[in-house]
């Protein structure tokens, strides 16, 4: 492990919900308010701020952390925002890590909020702008076409059924009703429901997509004399990783994350792992579409490359299977406030080893997990290690 | 965990539309002019004229399409433009029946990554596919642009109107 020991000693979050009364410094304040509470800190006790929050356009308004700071407790403190567009949750606390491995602060407060619902009549046109304006754009595409072409790239370059990927959005959603902050958690949907909702551009249907959603999500990380100071659970950081690729994506194998692969190298290199497969007990890997979950955990080398479908298919994915996948309900059951979404999954993964997860919870004291996000052009991956 | 949770407020479409909250909209003006720029701008005058072109790079000798002056792999200058042809093979395709907006299309677009001939092996672009049964569509398939009449071009990507199944006799 390179630089001081780091843990996550508390975290919070607002309920996940399509559009928040709140705005979204309120939302901030409520998700740092209680991250702080869990583990019995003031803003007193924090030294530096890392705020994570995906496109200002959602918001229409301009440099939207230095707008939100005041709600994420950075009033006269070091403040830094990180932006990888979807991959931003995960990355926010990667920084969080550095802030504080590098020795300079002992303890940060990391905000990741997202407010989707502002943007009207869809968020979708915040993201029209993501591809070139010269050769792209002039052809009038929509964000869900790069989704459908890499979907369609995955299933035909390893022959996989559309069944076998539907059991993902059943597993997340199901997963998702037992969280106290889920949009869509839905303990009765079948792989049929998936499999009968509307072709939006296909092979992406409508419940193989993660929702439009409001929310905010805030971590507390402590540099290990702090951590051992205020709590007998502290989850620690073991490794961390991040990795950009092209962003001409149409020169690239869409069938394969490759710099999710390199990501994951980084974190498994500097936690000493060298069998992920057998090391590595739970995984929150990014699932805005269910495709997605199994195309990441294939990138995280935790599946041979096409198989994770057929894997997910048979149960090893489930909360009680060999590798708990998304037992908070992911993306596609929890919600997707961008760069909340991603923080969500290192709030799980933290609740989840500290045997705080509830009715969630994992059987057998998962001892290690990883969360993962993705994002940008679906360029970039992000992964954490943690572990007690 | 569940005490971690904070209750936010959740507001339906009608709490808006009945004026149950109160709300400020705006309605932003920008409007941009982008330059081309030198490989770019290069490929939008071949495409006024009837042609696609790349550029080369002299370190791994990749063939890139979309053209650009400098290799993103080896960091270094690319040093020739490279002719390609106007026909090719679709790498994936998709067909879409929704609006950015989600609404609702009778007709699918078929938006398509198609590697060009004479590009380096993955090299594709994004255009889109026409005159084909969507239900037709297979990764693999070979197919021809169909340009615009020359009076029409304007030195766009879309000069080229789209691609469809190439006539597998003259190929």
């Amino acid at each position: 492990m390179n630089g001081n020991r780091v843990a996550v000693v508390g975290a919070g979050m607002t309920k996940f919900v399509r559009r928040a009364q709140e705005t979204a410094k309120e939302l901030s304040w409520e998700a740092a308010h209680l991250a702080l509470e869990s583990c019995e800190m003031t803003i007193d006790d924090i030294d530096a701020v890392i705020i994570g929050t995906a496109p200002d356009a959602f918001d229409g308004v301009h440099m939207k952390s230095e707008y939100l700071s005041d709600g994420c407790g950075g009033w006269g403190k070091p403040v830094i925002r990180g932006y990888v567009g979807g991959g931003t949750g995960v990355f926010s606390a990667l920084q969080g890590w550095y802030h504080v491995a590098s020795g300079l602060f002992d303890t940060v407060l990391v905000v990741c909020e997202e407010k989707m619902s502002s943007c009207q009549p869809h968020p979708q046109a915040a993201f029209l702008t993501i591809f070139d304006h010269t050769t792209e754009r002039p052809l009038k595409p929509n964000l869900l076409w790069i989704f459908a072409l890499e979907m369609n790239a995955y299933m035909s370059r390893y022959g996989l059924s559309k069944r076998d990927i539907a059991t993902v959005s059943v597993k997340n959603k199901r997963n998702a009703a037992d969280h106290p902050a889920a949009l869509l958690g839905d303990p009765d949907i079948t792989v049929d429901d998936v499999l009968n909702s509307p072709v939006l551009a296909w092979p992406v249907q409508r419940l193989d997509v993660s929702p439009v959603t409001d929310g905010a999500v805030a971590l507390v990380m402590s540099a290990n004399h702090v951590a051992r100071r205020v709590t007998n659970k502290p989850v620690w950081v073991e490794g961390v990783g991040w990795n950009l690729d092209t962003s001409y994506w149409t020169n690239r194998d869409l069938s394969y994350p490759v710099y999710v692969e390199e990501a994951a190298r980084m974190a498994y290199d500097m936690a000493g792992i060298t069998e992920p497969r057998k090391e590595i007990h739970i995984a929150e890997p990014y699932d805005p579409f269910d495709y997605k979950e199994l195309h990441h955990l294939e990138g995280l080398m935790l599946f041979d490359r096409g198989d994770a479908p057929r894997a997910a298919a048979d149960g090893v994915t489930q909360r009680d299977g060999d590798l708990p996948v998304c037992p908070s309900g992911g993306l596609l059951g929890v919600g997707n406030p961008i760069a909340a979404a991603g923080l969500m999954k290192v709030a799980e993964i933290f609740w989840q080893l500290r045997g705080d997860a509830g009715a969630r919870q994992v059987p057998g004291s998962p001892k290690r997990g990883l969360a993962q996000a993705w994002g940008d052009l679906m360029q970039v991956g992000t992964v954490i290690v943690m572990g007690v | 965990m569940e005490e971690f949770v904070y209750e936010s407020v959740y507001l339906r479409r009608d709490d808006f539309e009945e004026g149950r909250v109160l709300f400020e909209t705006w309605d932003p003006n920008t409007q941009y002019a982008w330059d081309a720029g030198v490989a770019i701008g290069r490929y939008l005058q071949e495409l006024k004229a009837g042609r696609l072109i790349g550029r080369s790079c002299p370190e791994c000798n990749r063939v890139l399409v979309p053209p650009r002056m400098f290799c993103e792999s080896c960091f270094c200058p690319t040093d020739a433009w490279v002719p390609v042809k106007d026909t090719g093979t679709v790498l994936t395709f998709s067909r879409c029946y929704v609006t950015w907006d989600m609404i609702q299309l009778d007709e699918p677009q078929l938006p398509a990554v198609i590697e060009l001939d004479g590009a380096s092996p993955g090299m594709g672009i994004m255009h889109m596919l026409g005159q084909v049964d969507p239900d037709a569509l297979e990764i693999g398939m070979r197919v021809q642009a169909v340009w615009k009449p020359s009076e029409e071009r304007a030195g766009s990507i879309t000069d080229i109107a789209y691609f469809r199944p190439l006539d597998s006799s003259k190929d």
